[in-house]
């Protein structure tokens, strides 16, 4: 249950939708870009979030894009994960999202939702970190591309009024060879005590995280270190001297546990990529 | 198109088009519930976590407590009231797949989804879709076998 | 009939939206209130501004808890809604009233309340520490049920002891002594439907109360007894409840429903929780804290016990103190000891407040117990099965409350572990390295309970009859998803030699029309209300036998009721069928005799008495149900995480009812007791808030982390229940988190003690095994 109101808008362009934005904070509102809504009626309910207008982006068509163009893969942040999962086109990406909440949640949530939320595990992230995406942004100076490393640090830097319209990934990293490993404090839906995503490119591996640090990353210190000529365990205990701070340290698991975890993980992450 | 406090929705819901007056904030389960009457949705979490909720989209579940109802303007809503005779209703009974019976209609309407969109699920895929409701009195077996007659069932079918 | 896994009676309305529950009988109309809760574990009130709250439009009351009686069963210590100081996380404080839900919450968010906090008390341990805060300071004053000792001027609310035998022999014959402390926080009940009550007081004064509830006759007694109402005119309505688990037998929102509409002129107001109030204000399970010494001989005869449980019962004792007590009567597990000392602690803390939860206290001590058994064996070098075997609790026995067990009074527990040593192939192995990285191992536990129930709790039927012969039974039972309103048909059917289909059960409870059944708890559901039904049938049959005896001018005693007919014993062809008797036999020339037909029934618990304050001795409950459990799991030695493969329970019965109900029973009781023992509780920070209230983080098993379940039954009758049926609703449950303790320790190589057992606990563990410290 949303404890306020709103209205509901519902544009059918990119630029009705920030012409919307605009009038609406004129007006003196504070509208919010809407997509799966699955964040923002969770966090309504619990007073965390407040919005008087929504403006649905879900209609506008270039955000329900899923489409191989000019050899970029592009997806509409309107996308959900579940119909990005059954296309399959970028199959780590597809390992990713699939781990997110749970199906029947994700036939809701969004590419863009996922990405942009407040919720700080933004898992669907990862990929396209190490897939060295392009985002489209709308904004009130129209749409602009830009590579996700600058776009996205720790979150989404966007500015009021601008949305993420598309993902663009270049068709070459589509096919590396990827390795993905969520590790939950147990069971089998839920958020995660870390998450780990890597690819392989050009005998590198790119390795992006969730769940270490209170927001994804991808570290180039880290990547550093996980590709020296060394043996595993040395190239893993260096890499962890060198994670961003602070480690999460929640009731999903302490500090110390994570780290366990997160050793193990690339373990695994490393031993299934080797030889790729 | 912009819409205040109270606006009138068109929706259809199991074959059926409803006009309905309601906060463009209120969300599907809300509407279903109090507006249409329609309690077979239950309430569990109102936070998209334990399924009790869900209807079909479009052929799809969705946890209505998580979607509005504004959303599914112009879409195909099937709530458990509009499943007649299903095989999945069949063998939820036979099989024992409930006690309470709270979470059951948001867990016939997903499982029906699932055996319609993949009648060769297999066991990984039957865990992937049904590991979005919770039940806390079966122990999942009996549910599991239900689905899974279901299945067995379209096979000798087809 | 008996026996035959007949579909539940209300199952077409459940898989097609037409069951009925509490919030569904919501109409319009009806005002809504949102709960206003405390922040704080420990604080004193010092000031509520709704002012502001009450300007929201649609508010239509603000209740706070000034000048409201004290409330519980046993000991009357709760304000209805926090006054001058709040004792938990998630405590009601103020309950607002508005048109709609949403004006409601609105509202609610904007009443002031300032706070002074206290230091909080986290745990039975911290709260018996000398200067440990108070978390009642006038329990001397509080009025107390019979059998009752709470403790003035300490957190204790209630102690319960067990002095049997003579502890110093004990010891003396004791060549070997294991001691071991346990402990695990309280956790929730998390039934799918949250709990709702709604109230509306008539002009004529009579109060109609809908309520999500294991005890509507309860809840009609307490409104009474509490706040003075005549207790005719309080009627209690319960629908189909959406889970309870013993989570729903306390009486809480209907009072605030009942203090609801009082304020807005007897409007009809629906309380109704959310998920996070669900979790945490409304009672909770229970925490325990537990120290067990065995001693024993060298060939491994048990001989002394001394157990020290301090059960966490939060800021309120509720039924805390019940299940303290349920914890002391049963306390040392299914085993024949001769000395035995137990304190059963009832504690105070600032947590929330607890209740019952299936099992009764039961799964809890049972983790204390046959953890401690398992180091004992692991301490003899002994067989763990065969410790279990050579002690296992039998006829000739008395209990830690000196009862004496007889053939009738307890099951075959023996029988159960033979079993079960087959069905788990316990000779074959109990640990097994897969490979360098993966262990496979077993667990085992002993299980026992009786239903320690009010001395005087009883039963009541009603049978009435449709033109067409058939039946239409009336019990107080709530069906609450146990299923057993259909198993009381079952009763009626083969007692009445007639067809189920012509048995129509009345699902709802109305405690205006419904005779009373105490509480839908204790599995006792079954053996009392089935003892009614018998009897109600025997007075229905007692009838049809008298008229027919008028129409077809043959003895009583010649007379046999079956099929839709009283017929003769000796010649079933002269007969006269019950649809024309059920309403009087009407003569051809129009006179009529006899008069419709009311079978009525009751059933009264007999021989139960009260516990004796200093020895614990008496005769809390009716009858043992034991059983024997397992799992298997296999185990990652290098993440310490694991998956459960089986679990297996053989249970004694007494006799099946209906077979695959009651499988349904104990393998769903099998699965919540996993789901707690592998990842349920609360978590909370250094001021006691906890931090996990919404399903999202108190994470339950979910499809596909079920294992495989085998269930198989023992029938010893319990000769004074229905075709000898014992309880068994809960019993699935009380093994599960020892039996997975017990094999995870075993794998891990480390005891584990403390639940729930996620992966980091064993790592924990493991790493403190290591380094010498945690």
């Amino acid at each position: 249950m949303v404890p306020f109101d709103f209205t509901y808008h519902q544009p059918s362009s990119i630029h009705e939708a920030i012409q919307l934005f605009q009038t609406l904070q004129q007006q003196g509102k504070k509208p919010m870009y809407y997509a799966g809504g699955t964040e923002i009626i969770t966090l309504s309910r619990l007073h965390l979030v407040f919005t008087d207008a929504v403006i649905d982006i879900k209609q506008i068509p270039e955000c329900q894009v899923l489409d191989i163009q000019q050899q970029q893969l592009v997806l509409g942040a309107g996308v959900s994960l579940t119909t990005i999962e059954e296309a399959n086109p970028f199959p780590l990406l597809t390992k990713t999202a699939s781990e997110v909440a749970d199906r029947t949640a994700r036939n809701q949530i969004t590419l863009g939702g996922n990405i942009c939320g407040q919720i700080f595990y933004r898992e669907a992230v990862l990929p396209l970190l190490l897939a060295d995406s392009e985002v489209v942004i709308a904004g009130k100076d129209g749409v602009q591309q830009r590579s996700i490393h600058q776009v996205f640090q720790q979150h989404m830097q966007l500015q009021p009024g601008e949305f993420l319209i598309q993902v663009k990934t270049e068709q070459t990293y589509l096919s590396l060879p990827y390795a993905h490993i969520k590790r939950r404090k147990q069971g089998e839906v839920g958020y995660p005590l870390v998450t780990v995503a890597a690819l392989k490119k050009d005998g590198q591996l790119r390795v992006a995280f969730s769940g270490v640090c209170p927001f994804p990353f991808r570290s180039q210190a880290v990547e550093e270190r996980l590709n020296q000529q060394l043996p595993v365990n040395t190239r893993i205990d260096e890499a962890l001297q060198h994670l961003p701070r602070p480690i999460l340290d929640d009731i999903e698991g302490s500090a110390q546990y994570r780290l366990f975890v997160l050793k193990h993980t690339l373990f695994d992450i490393i031993t299934e990529l080797e030889g790729e | 198109m912009a819409t205040t406090q109270q606006c009138e929705m068109l929706l259809t819901v199991n074959g059926e088009a409803h006009s309905v007056i309601a906060r463009p904030a209120d969300t599907l389960l809300f509407v279903l519930r109090n507006k249409l009457r329609l309690t077979g949705a239950k309430p569990g979490c109102l936070n998209g976590d334990c399924g009790a909720c869900t209807v079909l989209i479009d052929g799809g579940p969705i946890k209505s407590c998580m979607m509005l109802a504004i959303e599914t303007v112009g879409k195909t809503i099937t709530t458990i009231e509009g499943l007649k005779h299903s095989p999945i209703q069949q063998a939820f009974v036979e099989h024992f797949a409930f006690q309470c019976g709270y979470c059951t209609p948001g867990f016939i309407m997903n499982a029906h989804a699932l055996t319609e969109k993949y009648p060769d699920a297999s066991d990984d895929v039957i865990q992937e879709w049904l590991e979005s409701n919770i039940c806390r009195c079966t122990s999942y077996r009996e549910i599991e076998q239900a689905v899974k007659s279901v299945l067995l069932k379209k096979h000798r079918n087809d | 009939m008996i026996g035959k896994s007949v579909i539940r009676k209300e199952a077409w309305d459940k898989v097609t939206g037409a069951a009925k529950y509490t919030n569904d009988y919501v109409t319009p109309g009806t005002l809504h209130a949102r709960l206003v809760t405390s922040p704080y574990a420990h604080a004193n009130i010092q000031a509520i501004d709704i002012e502001k709250a009450l300007s929201v439009p649609g508010v239509r009351a603000i209740v706070t808890g000034e000048g409201l009686p004290l409330t519980g069963e046993d000991l009357l210590d709760r304000p209805p809604i926090a006054f001058e100081k709040v004792r938990y996380h998630g405590e009601v404080v103020a309950v607002v009233v508005a048109d709609t839900l949403v004006q409601a919450e609105k509202a609610a968010n904007l009443v002031r309340i300032t706070y002074e906090p206290l230091p909080v008390v986290g745990s039975p341990r911290e709260a018996l520490k000398e200067g440990a805060p108070l978390i009642h300071e006038q329990l001397g004053s509080y009025q107390k049920g019979r059998g009752i000792y709470p403790e003035p001027n300490t957190n204790i609310a209630h102690r319960t002891k067990i002095r049997k035998g003579n502890m110093e022999k004990g010891w003396a014959e004791s060549d070997v002594v294991v001691e071991a402390s346990f402990s695990f926080s309280p956790s929730d009940h998390a039934a799918m439907e949250t709990r709702c009550a709604t109230a509306e007081i008539l002009p004529d004064g009579y109060i109609i109360i809908y309520a999500s509830s294991q005890s509507p006759f309860m809840i009609k007694k307490l409104i009474s007894s509490y706040f003075g109402e005549d207790v005719g005119k309080v009627i209690v309505h319960t629908p189909l409840v959406g889970g309870a688990y013993g989570g729903k037998t306390p009486v809480q929102l209907e009072l605030l429903a009942y203090l609801a509409s009082k304020a807005v002129g007897g409007r009809k107001v629906s309380v109704w929780n959310t998920r996070e109030d669900d979790i945490i204000t409304s009672p909770v399970h229970i925490g325990l804290e537990a120290t067990v010494k065995l001693g024993c001989t060298n060939d491994g005869y048990l001989k002394a016990a001394e157990i020290l449980y301090l059960f966490d019962g939060g800021a309120y004792s509720d039924k805390a103190i019940d299940v303290s007590r349920a914890g002391a009567v049963d306390c040392t597990g299914p085993y024949h000891i001769e000395n035995v000392w137990c304190d059963s602690l009832c504690v105070y803390t600032n947590h929330p407040y607890a209740c019952p939860f299936r099992g009764f206290g039961h799964g809890e001590l049972s983790f204390a117990i046959e953890r401690t058994m398992d180091l004992l064996a692991e301490k003899l070098q002994m067989d763990r099965l065969e410790l279990r075997m050579k002690n296992a609790i039998c006829p000739g026995h008395t209990t830690p409350t000196q009862v004496l067990l007889n053939n009738s009074n307890v099951g075959n527990l023996p029988k159960c572990i033979e079993r079960l040593r087959e069905l788990i192939h316990w000779d074959d192995w109990q640990r097994i390295e897969i490979d360098a990285r993966t262990v496979r191992a077993k667990g085992v536990s002993c299980i026992w309970k009786t239903s320690t129930v009010d001395t005087d709790a009883s039963s009541g039927a009603i049978l009435t009859f449709n033109p067409n012969g058939s039946i239409n039974l009336i019990s107080g039972v709530v069906e609450i998803g146990t299923g057993t309103k259909t198993i009381l048909a079952q009763i009626l059917a083969e007692k009445m030699k007639m067809d189920i289909k012509d048995i129509h059960v009345k699902m709802e409870v109305d405690t205006q029309t419904t005779p009373e059944h105490w509480k839908t708890v204790a599995s006792r559901g079954t053996f009392m209300a089935g003892r009614a039904v018998l009897k109600a049938a025997d007075d229905a049959i007692r009838q049809l036998k008298e008229i027919a005896s008028i129409v077809l001018r043959a003895s009583v005693e010649d007379l046999e009721v079956g099929y839709g007919k009283v017929f003769l014993r000796d010649d079933p062809a002269i007969y006269v069928n019950i649809k024309d008797i059920a309403y009087g036999y009407k003569y051809p020339n129009g006179n009529a005799i006899g008069g419709q037909i009311i079978g009525r029934g009751n059933y009264i618990l007999r021989h139960l008495t009260y516990l004796d304050k200093e020895t614990g001795a008496g005769k809390p409950g009716p009858e043992w149900t034991v059983g024997a459990q397992a799992v298997e799991i296999e185990f990652d030695k290098r993440d310490y995480t694991y998956k459960i493969i089986r679990a297996v329970s053989v249970i004694d019965i007494g006799k099946v009812l209906n077979e695959k109900a009651a499988i349904g029973q104990v393998m769903g009781a099998m699965s919540m007791g996993l789901s707690w023992a592998s990842r349920e509780t609360f978590l909370f920070d250094r001021y006691e808030r906890v931090l996990n209230p919404q399903l999202r983080t108190y994470r339950l098993l979910r499809f596909g982390e079920h294992p495989e379940y085998i269930v198989e039954f023992v029938e010893t009758p319990q000769i004074d229940a229905p075709y000898g049926a014992r309880g068994a609703g809960e019993h699935g449950l009380i093994g599960m988190p020892s039996a997975l303790a017990n094999a995870l320790s075993v794998a891990a190589e480390v005891p584990l003690n403390e639940l729930p057992l996620v992966p980091e606990l064993i790592w924990r563990k493991k790493k403190g095994e290591h380094h010498g410290s945690i």
